[in-house]
């Protein structure tokens, strides 16, 4: 594989960037594979990389149905964190704090990575107490936290509304500095290039129309590109997990819900970190080129939609205007919406499955973008070794009938519910 | 923007209106044996289709009464909507 570095560009630029190598081939399917991944998402990309790179197993393929990196991957809002309390996300997420800070080099592709900090403002008093709280959990657990009053706050946006009259008062917040932003199709494009130069063979504009399981075991998956047989399967396909579930006879705790985001006009730079609204939902951060990204609450009802609906965009940006009052003199310039797989108790899932060699790896709610190094680190490693990492414990699939949840918002079963 | 006809109050615009999730949902009953995976069934497990959904809602902005709706869950297009207590 050719090396990306200031060095081939300059050799490249002579040469009129005509000798380019491609970032990745366009193979046809081959009759068998060791492992199979459907969704080649930014999870499904990982997922195949670590394979490769950790556990040697190159043999194997990721069937996309639309083209890499089209679907979630590309949607987010690119905010990277760890700042969760409960154990097995902070440990896990900050797991994978570690593979964002390397994440550039390791693939040679430039991510972007900004660790700019995030800071999650606070309304009240009983609020501050919360983040206090979660600050000593996420420090218990290694991850960096800081509480922050009223003054400090203002110091590092200071363009928030610190008015008196103000409905939602900023009575401080809780920072991670070391969280920050991403790239998010670098992301997608660094694990396929790097997966592809290893041997995993990347198949877009195939869809998975029905499974191959025979006594308990899976044996092979139909596609609109013909049969291809598969010792092991990895489910990564994030929304569209129900559609896989019903082919399969498994019914899931999971629905799926629309998320919109939207970006505005670029302006020049005035906020430096990632902002979370705490009296409502809404986050935000201002891209390289200047944009405000935004976004906030689900549309709330199922759907496969990929596009929102206004009502829902008008009530996450009344919070952000709540918040930055500035807002409110920008031009929209596009906004957009993706499929959550919304989980049961808003914690995802990486698990085996009761068919032997099926591997399921779903139930991301609004945080799949920041967890794609560390889920596809410990699916690799559960589709490796047939059994689930330390890290991933917790997100087994059958928490739900053993009462094991990891409610991290205390939201129950009702995630939609804004 | 979903325009959802209440079968009490006529067409109303979406933000009169709160969602209440999959309207085929039984809740085992009551007073009666019930096993893990029934209870499984009934709180966690959801088939989430991708086309036609029969769900809950409530026109909570309005005669704050629940209805059930049928709509396509790919382009939202709205088929039948019925009182909470009718069958479709």
């Amino acid at each position: 594989m050719q090396k990306y570095s200031v060095f081939s560009l300059i050799k490249n630029a002579f040469k009129g960037h005509k000798d380019w190598e491609v970032a990745w081939k366009d193979p046809t399917p081959k009759a068998e594979y060791d492992v199979v991944i459907i969704g080649g998402g930014g999870h499904g990309l990982a997922t195949a990389y670590y394979l490769a790179k950790v556990h040697n197993v190159t043999n194997v393929a990721i069937i996309e149905k639309g083209w890499i990196g089209g679907g979630n991957v590309g949607r987010n809002t690119t905010i990277v964190r760890s700042n969760y309390m409960h154990d097995e996300n902070g440990l896990f997420s900050e797991f994978g704090m570690d593979l964002w800070r390397s994440m550039s080099q390791e693939l040679n592709f430039n991510v972007m990575f900004s660790p700019r900090g995030i800071i999650n403002l606070a309304h009240s008093d009983a609020q501050m107490n919360v983040y206090s709280r979660r600050g000593n959990s996420m420090k218990l657990n290694g991850i960096d936290a800081v509480l922050l009053g009223r003054e400090e706050v203002r110091k590092l946006i200071p363009m928030a509304d610190f008015s008196d009259n103000v409905r939602f008062p900023i009575f401080g917040g809780l920072m991670q500095p070391s969280a920050g932003t991403a790239r998010h199709d670098g992301v997608a494009w660094g694990y396929a290039r790097q997966a592809d130069s290893m041997g995993v063979d990347i198949i877009q504009h195939c869809e998975v129309t029905g499974f191959d399981v025979d006594n308990g075991k899976i044996k092979g998956i139909q596609t609109t590109r013909g049969n291809i047989k598969a010792k092991k399967v990895g489910l990564c396909v994030a929304g569209s997990t129900n559609i896989l579930a019903e082919m399969l006879n498994m019914r899931l705790p999971v629905e799926t819900h629309l998320l919109q985001a939207c970006v505005s006009e670029p302006i020049k730079p005035i906020l430096d970190h990632v902002v979370t609204f705490g009296a409502g939902h809404f986050y935000v951060s201002q891209s390289d080129k200047g944009e405000m990204v935004m976004g906030g609450d689900l549309d709330g009802y199922n759907s496969y939609a990929q596009r929102g609906n206004l009502p829902t965009l008008q009530h996450v940006l009344t919070e952000g205007i709540a918040m930055l009052p500035f807002l409110s003199k920008l031009k929209m310039l596009r906004t957009w919406g993706g499929i959550m797989d919304m989980s049961m108790d808003g914690s995802p899932i990486i698990d085996k499955t009761h068919i032997e060699g099926l591997y399921l790896n779903c139930g991301w709610c609004y945080g799949g973008f920041k967890a794609t190094p560390a889920s596809g680190w410990t699916f690799a490693h559960t589709i490796a070794k047939d059994r689930p990492h330390k890290l991933n414990e917790g997100y087994s699939l059958n928490r739900f009938s053993t009462g094991h949840l990891i409610d991290e918002k205390g939201l129950g079963t009702k995630t939609w519910i804004s | 923007m979903l325009h959802i006809k209440c079968p009490h109050c006529g067409l109303r615009s979406q933000n009169e209106f709160s969602y209440g999730g999959d309207a085929t949902v039984k809740r085992p009953e009551l007073n009666k044996e019930v096993s893990d995976q029934d209870w499984d069934n009934f709180v966690y497990l959801r088939k989430s289709p991708r086309g036609k959904h029969l769900e809950l809602w409530q026109h909570i902005s309005g005669c704050r009464q629940w209805l059930k709706v049928e709509r396509d869950t790919l382009t939202h297009e709205i088929f039948k909507t019925l009182k909470a207590n009718e069958e479709i």
